[in-house]
């Protein structure tokens, strides 16, 4: 039923099929987080590939910064419903992680963990194919403390939660686990063009 | 760990709620006030969503902090901030009147929020609309008559911008274990613990102190420059990071 009054602000016509549904067009860079922004020196910084329990291979900064690196220009959505544009990021995808590592995916899921406890769990499937990447940078800077920097998964097609910020490590899961949000009532796959945002959505 | 209550299809249903009531809680906030056809429960701090639908069906969605408690039952209070390029808090506090009907769904959250049962002492600290769900906390925090010690930081411009003002200083008489500081960046304080100032780390080294302990719980809600200067104060004060909570709005 329509709002008495209420006339709107659509987003220009041609972008209109690129906004999920309850989305919003912003051109800043919104920031949700759960707490304070931890600030971690790249010397500090290492990220762990695990499969269950064991850990498979761990990279320095440095290691890390002689993989292959990949340039991912996409449009993002956060669920508390603004979405941006092309936005240009690098980083190291799953795939490369995988190749270096040497190994298959170990099992259909995967949860990301995060240097400040976060953790967010996404289907391997939504991971590889070049879907997902760990980026370091963005705009072709290094990423800031306050986006997620000096690493945050990127895995744009799913809401911004998703994508966890100061992220140190992924592991593969037997089931598919909530992480942080997940458990707090978010959805567990969170697809914005499903409009997947609350468990039960 | 608390997590969601189970009536989550209900819960995610979109429902109307028809505004009740519109009050100026300053120059740029109004309180809004919905009665939706079905109230539901929630906990202090938790945010609605509400969705405007235009004629041809274009719909904008915003979530706006509950600021009532949990224990006033049938309502949900919000304190709405007008954006200046705003598609919603224009819509909201310039065009709304009472009775006209909106659709919400929620309340939803499960981080930033707390229970008399979570204890404290708990601190809390606002910037404009931000002060909203953290008024839900400390009125949670009377009705459930919670003796934990609490003080709210807030703040604002001017004196005039310090939201649901009357309430916050008759808590503050007439509460021994809750305190109200506001930081003025614009304005003179009227009262002694009050500052002319923005929130600096002696206004909240101040705030701790009074508490007699150490927060068990901080949540900080406001903009986020505003956030992420205030919780990189406090984590410089020695805080644990993992005992503050925040909620961010704008970019």
């Amino acid at each position: 039923m329509a709002t008495r009054g209420f006339e709107g602000r659509r987003p220009p016509a041609e972008l209109a099929d690129r906004i999920p549904p309850g989305q919003s067009l912003t051109d800043g860079f919104p920031v949700l987080s759960a707490g304070p922004t931890p600030r971690i020196a790249t010397a500090d910084w290492a990220f762990t590939l695990k499969s269950g329990p064991r850990p498979i291979k761990k990279w320095s900064w440095a290691e890390f910064q002689a993989l292959p690196q990949t340039k991912m220009t996409r449009d993002i959505h956060c669920v508390t419903k603004w979405s941006k544009l092309n936005t240009p990021w690098a980083g190291v995808t799953v795939d490369d992680l995988l190749a270096d590592a040497g190994i298959e995916p170990a099992t259909p899921f995967m949860l990301a963990h995060s240097y400040d406890g976060y953790s967010t769990n996404v289907p391997a499937a939504d991971l590889l194919d070049g879907k997902a990447m760990v980026a370091t940078h963005y705009e072709g800077k290094p990423l800031t403390p306050e986006h997620g920097g000096p690493a945050r998964l990127l895995v744009p097609h799913l809401y911004f939660w998703k994508s966890a910020k100061w992220v140190n490590g992924l592991q593969f899961t037997e089931r598919d686990e909530p992480g942080f949000w997940e458990l707090r009532g978010y959805h567990i796959h969170g697809d914005p063009w499903r409009e997947q945002r609350f468990r039960g959505d | 760990m608390r997590v969601d209550a189970p009536e989550e299809a209900a819960h995610v249903a979109w429902q109307t709620a028809t505004i009740e009531a519109l009050t100026p809680l300053s120059a740029r906030v109004k309180s809004i006030v919905l009665r939706p056809e079905r109230w539901r429960p929630f906990q202090a701090g938790q945010h609605l969503d509400i969705r405007l639908t235009a004629p041809d069906g274009y719909a904008a969605q915003r979530s706006y902090s509950v600021a009532s408690a949990p224990e006033t039952e049938g309502v949900y209070e919000l304190a709405v901030e007008r954006l200046e390029d705003g598609e919603v808090s224009p819509y909201l506090l310039d065009i709304a009147e009472p009775g006209d009907a909106v659709d919400i769904r929620g309340p939803f959250g499960g981080h930033f929020v707390w229970d008399a049962a979570d204890g404290g002492p708990l601190l809390l600290v606002g910037g404009g609309s931000g002060v909203a769900p953290l008024m839900s906390i400390l009125r949670h925090r009377v009705a459930a008559r919670s003796a934990v010690p609490a003080c709210l930081v807030h703040a604002a411009r001017l004196w005039d911008d310090v939201l649901f003002r009357g309430e916050l200083l008759a808590l503050d008489e007439d509460d021994a274990a809750f305190r109200l500081l506001a930081a003025l960046s614009r304005d003179t304080p009227r009262r002694p613990q009050d500052t002319g100032r923005r929130i600096d780390a002696a206004l909240l080294a101040d705030a701790i102190t009074g508490l007699g302990a150490r927060p068990r719980l901080t949540f900080v809600c406001g903009a986020n420059p505003f956030v992420e200067s205030v919780t990189t104060l406090l984590v410089g004060l020695g805080l644990d990071p993992a005992s503050i909570r925040t909620e961010r709005f704008g970019g």
